[in-house]
């Protein structure tokens, strides 16, 4: 049976992302496991003391004066994650899921989920979590995290879940496009959906036989194929597509170029999610 | 164009590492590089050198360690520890054999951290940190008495001022450093006054007035000179270590998150040998200024790095402003820094501590102030540790034994473990004389751990022979499996089933 790894948290995305994953449950018949990390948190509230001075037993004192306000902050946050928990549970089993589990685990968000991630496949996650700025087109810097180190496709949840009638798969011809692809051949969640295939760019031979090869794919695999290539700017492109055909899901590859140029000057796959209305899928 | 790709987990770690705590790392930052600054200059006169050395030293060293230190939010610079061992290399053959020694230690303890040395750390007992720190805080003091002894009285007028404002200024605001009060209040009145019998930093040698450069040590390339500096060497390098591993732990239980102690190794032997061709001297991580960045708020590796350059900002910037701070200041603040670092609640536990540990943890201590050698301490106390213990298994052992109905077969039955600390007590719980027909020795439930125990069990068996009994030896197969060598077999789950439980 496979399994999926939901993230939650307090955010006004947990409905949705618990939404969004009944939805690939019930299509892979897969079991839920439900993951709260309750983090450290920022370091600015620790108690901090610019004194500079070293009094008699200053370690001890500054290690029972630490572990005090950890011991008083974890509790409230192990509390707050049971309840969290508790909450996208109950939304589950609203939503008809049967297999559920749930994880609470101290550390780091990214630590724990890459400890659990191995033999899941697909974590959902929403496109902002609750310490994200809510000031419109930021991402998560936990999202981006997950989304830069995760190792399995990952959803990312859009504010509200809506039934996939139509999904787009930006086809940019890498290896993680191919990837995602051949996964979404072979899956089971995509059956009975009409898949539209977009690739942004000249209208040339080598896009036009990549794109038809995985048209080809897909149909093989009993899909409803329609492929596209259309000029332009990709982000413009796809949003612009994504509005044109009504389409309720994105599936792309993730972080296609050097960790360097994104740095720089930022990748197409954070601007596709800032962007996207819909609920999008990243395949590595 | 595609680079070739790191583990983007490592990455996203280092992230966290360098800008997980932005803001607190700059401040604590600026903290501790108050509190570096009189270590680094008395430190420097304690091993004969002009403060500029031990300045360059730690401004060199934290910011090496900022990136190659395996504990983010540590402090490392020239320290006591490492200083003290130099003096008489420098006494005799001058500053280019330390700096020729600085980067040998830098070396070696590189070599130590690919060795997994760190991983020895397990066998250094609480009792012995607790007797290193205690050790390390009488050698911070003890270094400041040249100062306090045949002085005015103005001097011990103004080191217990000093300590006064130290320790009394954090009831009114805790938001300025109470060292850098110290500092200015002194030196403004040393220099508005213009005492003459208190010194000065100026007065203990030059300063730095420009960025360090980059130079060979002046010395003959040979292997003279090699064995002048290799004891040198390793003792700082062993020093260094240890000194810096201890304090890792300290800001492991402080901020609950764990390090990376084989890459600390290297770190601190990559900052130490690039230290030495930058002119500077050996140190460590420095438990005092560790505990500083912590509780004021420093995480992260940026906390070291900010240390090391506003400490170089500050020497560069105010060199001639530092140059009149008065000696009693910083004798203050290393007061100060040495009382901070004792473990005073260890003065308290040794009436409650098991002896044996009291016993350890005094043993350091005295190893450390007579030889003015933390290594020498802490082989001493880990040599100790490690007899107590020996001592305690060796006595976990019984022989119970019965008599056949008959009274013609005897039965030992041996419990607990054998080696060759126990081997001794282990042939005396037989009965060699006692004239039987049969001899059964069960080792079903004993664990045979070296070979001294092995010879013991054939010299039981051998005995009983002697006297004329058919032995019969029973579990011996079972019990010595422990004799073979399994150095990690910890890591399988049914490890300890496997060893003891047959």
């Amino acid at each position: 049976m496979s399994k999926l790894i939901v993230l939650v948290d307090g955010s006004v995305y947990g409905e949705s992302v618990c939404d969004h994953a009944a939805w690939v449950a019930a299509k892979l018949d897969a079991e839920v496991e439900l993951l709260h990390v309750l983090g450290r948190g920022d370091l600015q509230s620790a108690p901090v003391n610019l004194s500079g001075a070293l009094g008699l037993g200053a370690k001890h004192t500054l290690l029972d004066e630490l572990a005090a306000h950890d011991a008083e902050r974890s509790r409230l946050a192990k509390e707050r994650g049971r309840a969290i928990l508790e909450v996208a549970q109950a939304r589950l089993a609203e939503d008809g899921t049967a297999s559920v589990s749930s994880r609470l685990r101290h550390g780091d968000l990214v630590e724990e989920l890459h400890k659990v991630e191995a033999d899941a496949t697909l974590i959902v996650v929403g496109k902002r979590g609750e310490a994200a700025d809510f000031a419109k087109a930021h991402l998560g810097s936990n999202l981006e995290r997950i989304l830069r180190t995760a190792t399995r496709p990952i959803m990312v949840a859009s504010r509200a879940f809506r039934p996939v009638e139509r999904a787009l798969i930006a086809f940019d011809g890498g290896a993680s496009a191919k990837k995602a692809v051949s996964h979404i051949a072979t899956g089971k969640l995509f059956t009975g959906i009409p898949l539209h295939l977009l690739t942004v760019g000249p209208d040339d031979t080598p896009h036009r036989a990549a794109l038809d090869a995985a048209a080809d794919e897909l149909r093989a695999a009993g899909h409803e194929v329609t492929a596209t290539i259309l000029p332009g700017e990709p982000e413009k492109a796809i949003v612009d597509y994504i509005e044109a055909q009504s389409i309720s899901l994105l599936v792309m590859g993730a972080y296609g170029h050097s960790r360097i140029r994104n740095l720089i000057i930022g990748s197409t796959t954070t601007d596709m999610i800032r962007k996207s209305k819909v609920p999008v899928m990243l395949f590595r | 164009m595609r680079l070739p790709s790191f583990d983007p987990a490592i990455l996203d770690r280092a992230r966290r590492d360098w800008f997980g705590n932005l803001r607190g790392d700059v401040l604590a930052g600026l903290v501790v590089a108050l509190a570096l600054i009189p270590e680094a200059i008395a430190f420097s006169i304690i091993a004969g050198v002009d403060p500029r050395v031990g300045l360059y030293a730690s401004f060199s060293i934290a910011v090496i360690i900022a990136f190659t230190g395996g504990r983010p939010g540590m402090i490392s610079a020239a320290t006591a520890a490492t200083a003290v061992l130099m003096v008489t290399l420098v006494r005799e053959h001058g500053l280019q054999y330390l700096l020729a020694a600085t980067v040998l230690a830098g070396l070696l303890q590189i070599a130590a951290g690919f060795l997994k040395l760190g991983d020895l750390m397990r066998f250094v007992s609480r009792s012995v940190i607790t007797g290193f720190v205690n050790a390390l805080a009488i050698l911070i003091f003890l270094a400041q008495l040249p100062e306090l002894t045949n002085v005015s009285w103005l001097t011990y007028v103004l080191v217990a001022a000093g300590l006064a404002i130290i320790y009394g200024f954090p009831f009114i605001t805790k938001a300025i450093p109470s060292p850098l009060v110290c500092i200015v209040v002194l030196t403004g009145l040393a220099v508005f006054f213009g005492w003459e019998g208190v010194r000065t930093v100026g007065d203990m040698g030059d300063l730095p007035d420009t960025l360090p450069v980059f130079l060979i040590p002046d010395i003959p390339f040979n292997l003279d000179t090699f064995m002048i500096i290799l004891p040198y060497s390793a003792a700082v390098a062993a020093v260094g270590l240890l000194e810096s591993l201890m304090t890792a732990q300290i800001v492991d239980d402080l901020t609950d998150t764990p390090s990376d102690r084989n890459r600390e190794c290297v770190g601190q032997g990559v900052a130490n040998t690039v230290t030495g061709f930058f002119g500077g001297m050996a140190g460590c991580a420095m438990i005092g200024q560790s505990v500083i960045n912590v509780k004021s708020g420093g995480r992260g590796r940026l906390s070291t790095l900010s240390a090391g350059l506003f400490l170089l900002f500050m020497i560069l910037v105010l060199g001639d402003l530092v140059a009149r701070i008065p000696m009693p200041a910083l004798v203050a603040i290393m007061i100060m820094v040495s009382v901070g670092t004792f473990s005073w609640s260890s003065i308290r536990n040794l009436r409650h501590h098991p002896k044996s540990s009291s016993f350890v943890m005094i043993a350091t201590v005295i190893g450390v102030v007579a030889t003015h050698n933390l290594a020498i301490g802490v082989g001493v106390g880990v040599l100790l540790s490690g007899l107590f213990f020996a001592w305690r298994i060796s006595r976990a052992f019984t022989v119970t034994s019965a008599l056949s109905a008959d009274g013609q077969t005897r039965t030992y039955s041996v419990d607990g473990q054998l080696f060759y600390a126990s081997s001794e007590d282990f042939l005396r719980a037989f009965d060699f004389k006692e004239a039987v027909d049969t001899v059964v020795i069960d080792l079903g439930n004993a664990h045979v751990w070296d070979l001294s125990s092995v010879a013991a069990v054939d010299m039981a068996v051998l005995k009983f022979r002697r006297e004329g009994a058919d032995v019969k030896l029973l579990g011996m197969n079972e019990a010595s499996k422990t004799l073979v060598d399994r150095l990690g077999i910890h890591d399988r789950p049914d490890a300890l089933e496997r060893l003891m439980g047959h």
